[in-house]
């Protein structure tokens, strides 16, 4: 109850002193916002745009010169996305890496401007040096999962794979006690705030493209269709808030409007629903990515798996008179890919709410000047923060069991005794449900 | 000296040294300064409310920007700690002078949890766990109202009930994959459980995204910053805490194996294996005190002027001696070593084996440098023995790394003890801090050189599979295993 008190407290307060607002967190809010309602305080920013657009767009209005820097940018940035999917998972890995370094520094720059701290003896370094020590740790366990014939040829690789979790907890060690011996006095505070905001930032950049990594090797649709369906979501919201837009939706961003959001739900749903049906008919997409050992490089072929084999299904009698068919063939993976986009729609956006809650709370306006018009990558990916875990928890619980492959390699590296132990125990289950029964020489 | 001198430009840049983002200071210094004149004729007139221990706005302000800029020496210090030693020990002690009696206090105190320690050991198995578990929640709790106390921020809407729900969801996770474990047998026959299992991850995670939606729901203007490090705090916490105790409770209750055949559920409760490393932090802690307080001279680190070199040594020494000889003592006994059986028809313990390759007497010949000294040619001594070695010196060696990364938290935040929970001691955190490390060393050394992946786990895996992929992976298996020369292909069956 005392919670709630102060919080109405608060609200009252907010509303005696609104015209300080200006000064406080609206800075932060778009620009164009502030342009439609006659603006009050200019926002300073570098404009950034190549030279070569700000001449082709030099007549125009400022405002529809914003919406066409943004409208390029865009169009660009979907045609690099399409440009890397076609040259493959590997350059698409790289990709996904570069972008989460990206992601990275900016997010610690804005510690640094937070706390001033740019200065602090050896804490650029120790913070690179934990990314790397992070990465290290999970690209490892991924990779000696997928190259694991190839890791097992070379000996150094061998040794590596087989001692991985103590190489790495060793070098985060030394990270460790690196940072304790350069905690400085009168700024002991500050240095373990930096510390603190490392690992959160660690947390949030780091695990997530390890995941999308995994759900890449799933199969790149697992990769493309969930990406595409939050960059749908956040264009199409952003549409029909800009046509019919009129309730505000959550006062952290005062630009999001309800049929933004309604609108943005029903839109990405169906998008989902064709993108998979175009998608689920090629094999580069569904097959699972593997590395061939022969020809040192990725394959992605196989025999498509029911999940993406076409299917009939019953309409129920409610909507067979309305559309008019009796039965529809869909692939089941256009089922899995409503949830999909359910997701992406509902709690996505929670990402970006809680990106512009980041940037009101820390007094910026993006997290970076990488992208004209748009801002840095973090702005790009907020709504993204969230996807890869659902898409990799969703595939853990609703897909795929364990990889048979995947559990041999553990099976070798075990004692004969539980070798043998584990190989009866199998054994018994199977002449159990009868797979084997009398044959024993299977 | 302008008003608001804290703030202002005018006297800031006779302070603060030149860096990067210097327009950004004093276009803030500026803004808090302006902010701080017209909340103060806002508040004016609503001051009657601000009376007692609540947080008002410009306060909270005010405060929020002197955290960001200022540097540790502007902090306020924390009332000191109030005199929580029990009644008896008082007037048992009204006698001695001061120095004597804290000391008195700290060793019947020691004495006192190192009793607990064993009771709960010989207790068994799962009075471990929950002692583990409330461990875990003292020590979230400890860290969570500095947390608060540093940024006044115990009023925050949601803030606590949020924070205990992401323990909560956290706890869920981790223990939801050991307890299904623990409790096979009792799982199996439960459809609701079998349910919760199946869908583990996916539970857990909606559980978490629910707090994170709660969370972003409830961000109220003007807190925004608080909130994102009540947030931020909070998660490192748990990071640390949870994740800790989560590995202890593995290094105990790993090797379990499930037979499927009889559906006996055999526990490898090796003792050993947690109460090694534990008792040689503690040992250490103890030893490095007691030579620092006879021979202490040379100053180790700045950070905890109290530590000295020859503490280091002197403890690190006698840690490598204690666990060297008590490692021999528990691998005698087969309480310690023995798989637990636990026999689900009449719910009792037995144990009884045949020990471990680890902890079976081996020859071992003494290298060529020491058999002179100790006129040994050979020495009889459990492999189990020099595992402690290595884990004995890293408690001594990395160890107190724990002690001084929290002895520099606490320097950072100016708080003499984590809490008030232990006369004589201080919290619960302040007891554990040097164990922070060794949970995850001891379960990263467990992982690479003594045991391989856990065999049930992978049990479990195969029999999750569809039975095509059964066949698959048996027929792999076979001819991998004759291969080998481990199964004889004229074995049928």
């Amino acid at each position: 109850m005392e919670e709630l008190q102060f919080w109405c407290l608060a609200q009252e307060r907010l509303q005696e002193s609104e015209s300080e607002n200006k000064l406080d967190g609206e800075t932060a809010s778009d620009s164009e916002s502030k342009s439609e309602f006659g603006g009050s305080l200019p926002v300073p920013t570098s404009d950034d745009t190549p030279e070569v657009l700000n001449r082709a767009l030099s007549n125009l209005s400022s405002r529809w010169k914003n919406w066409w820097v943004r409208g390029i940018l865009t169009l660009a940035m979907i045609t690099f996305f399409f440009i890397i999917i076609y040259l493959g998972p590997m350059v698409l890995m790289m990709i996904v890496m570069c972008v989460q370094i990206k992601c990275f520094h900016e997010i610690i720059t804005i510690g640094y401007n937070v706390y001033h701290s740019y200065d602090l003896p050896w804490f650029r370094t120790l913070s690179w040096y934990f990314l790397l020590c992070v990465n290290y740790f999970f690209y490892g366990e991924t990779v000696t999962d997928y190259f694991f014939t190839l890791v097992q040829r070379e000996e150094p690789l061998r040794i590596l794979s087989k001692y991985h979790r103590f190489i790495s907890f060793a070098l985060y060690l030394t990270g460790f006690c690196m940072f304790v011996l350069s905690l400085v006095k009168k700024h002991y505070r500050l240095q373990f705030y930096m510390f603190g905001w490392t690992h959160v930032t660690l947390l949030i950049v780091v695990t997530q493209s390890h995941l999308i990594i995994h759900n890449l090797f799933e199969g790149m649709i697992w990769f493309i269709v969930p990406i595409s369906c939050v960059i749908c979501n956040d264009i199409m919201a952003y549409m029909f808030g800009f046509f019919f837009g009129r309730t505000p939706l959550i006062k952290l961003s005062p630009k999001k409007t309800w049929e933004g959001f309604i609108g943005g739900f029903f839109a990405t749903v169906l998008f989902g629903l064709l993108l998979s049906y175009v998608m689920s008919g090629y094999r580069c997409f569904t097959c699972p990515v593997e590395f061939n050992n022969d020809t040192n490089s990725f394959t992605v072929d196989c025999e498509p798996s029911e999940l993406f084999q076409l299917q009939e299904y019953n309409i129920p009698l409610v909507l067979q008179s309305v559309v008019g068919w009796k039965t529809l063939r869909m692939y089941p993976f256009q089922i899995h890919s409503i949830a999909l986009s359910t997701f992406a729609s509902l709690i996505g956006p929670f990402g970006g709410f809680f990106a512009s809650g980041f940037k009101r709370a820390f007094k910026i306006k993006d997290f970076a000047n990488t992208i004209p018009g748009h801002g840095g990558i973090m702005d790009r990916f907020d709504c993204q923060y969230l996807m890869a875990t659902f898409v990799n928890v969703y595939i853990a619980s609703f897909i795929r069991g364990p990889n048979p492959s995947k559990l041999i390699q553990q099976f070798l590296t075990l004692r004969p005794d539980q070798q043998l132990h584990i190989f009866n125990t199998l054994k018994a289950h199977l002449v159990d449900k009868g797979m084997l029964g009398s044959l024993e020489d299977a | 000296m302008c008003a608001c001198w804290r703030h202002c430009w005018c006297c800031w840049t006779r302070r603060a040294p030149s860096r990067p983002g210097g327009s950004l200071v004093v276009g803030r210094a500026l803004s808090g300064c302006l902010l701080e004149m017209l909340h103060g004729a806002a508040t004016a007139a609503a001051s009657g409310l601000q009376h007692g221990s609540r947080v008002t706005e410009p306060d909270l302000i005010e405060r929020l920007d002197d955290l960001d800029l200022r540097n540790d020496s502007d902090v306020p210090d924390v009332p000191p700690s109030i005199d929580s030693t029990p009644e008896i020990l008082r007037r048992a002690l009204s006698g001695l002078s001061a120095r004597w009696k804290n000391w008195w206090i700290r060793g019947i105190l020691t004495l006192a949890m190192i009793s607990v320690f064993f009771l709960i050991i010989y207790m068994g198995s799962f009075m471990l766990m929950l002692l583990v578990l409330s461990i875990q929640v003292k020590c979230f709790h400890e860290i969570i109202t500095i947390g608060y106390r540093v940024y006044h921020s115990y009023d925050l809407p949601w803030f606590r009930s949020l924070s205990w729900y992401f323990l909560l969801c956290v706890n869920y996770f981790f223990y939801g994959e050991t307890v299904a474990d623990y409790f096979g047998t009792f799982v199996q026959r439960r459809e609701q459980l079998q349910f919760l299992i199946r869908y583990h991850r996916f539970i857990s995670f909606a559980l978490y995204l629910a707090g994170f939606c709660m969370f972003v729901l409830s961000l109220v203007k003007k807190h925004y910053r608080l909130q994102f490090y009540m947030f931020a705090w909070t998660h490192v916490t748990l990071l640390i805490t949870v994740t800790q105790s989560h590995l202890v409770i593995q290094n105990l209750f790993e090797g379990m194996i499930w037979e499927s055949v009889n559906c006996k559920l055999r526990q490898k409760e090796e003792h050993g294996r947690f109460l090694v490393p534990i008792s040689s932090v503690i040992c250490n802690d103890i030893a490095a005190y007691i030579f620092g307080f006879f021979f202490g001279r040379t100053p180790l680190i700045k950070l905890s002027p109290k530590k000295t070199w020859e503490g280091f040594i002197g403890g690190g020494i006698s840690t490598v001696v204690f666990g060297f000889i008590f490692s021999y003592f528990l691998a005698q006994h087969q309480y310690f070593v023995c798989p637990v059986e636990y026999k689900s028809e009449t719910n009792r313990f037995v144990t009884e084996c045949e020990p471990l390759e680890l902890f079976q007497m081996k020859k071992y010949s003494v290298p060529l440098l020491l058999r002179s000294v100790l006129g040994w040619e050979t020495v009889n001594m459990y492999p189990f023995q020099m595992h402690s070695i290595a884990l004995s010196t890293f408690a001594s060696l990395i160890g107190p790394f724990g002690g001084f990364f929290a002895s520099g938290f606490k320097r950072a935040f100016k708080i003499k003890d984590f809490a008030d929970t232990i006369p004589g001691h201080g919290g619960i955190m302040d007891r554990f801090d040097c164990q922070y490390l060794m949970a995850t060393f001891v379960h990263v050394y467990i992982t690479s050189f003594i045991r391989g992946p856990n065999p049930s786990k992978l049990l479990k895996q195969l029999l999750v599979l569809q039975p095509e992929q059964q066949l698959n992976v048996y027929n792999t298996l076979k001819s991998h295993l004759v291969e080998k020369g481990i199964l004889q292909p004229s074995l049928r069956g």
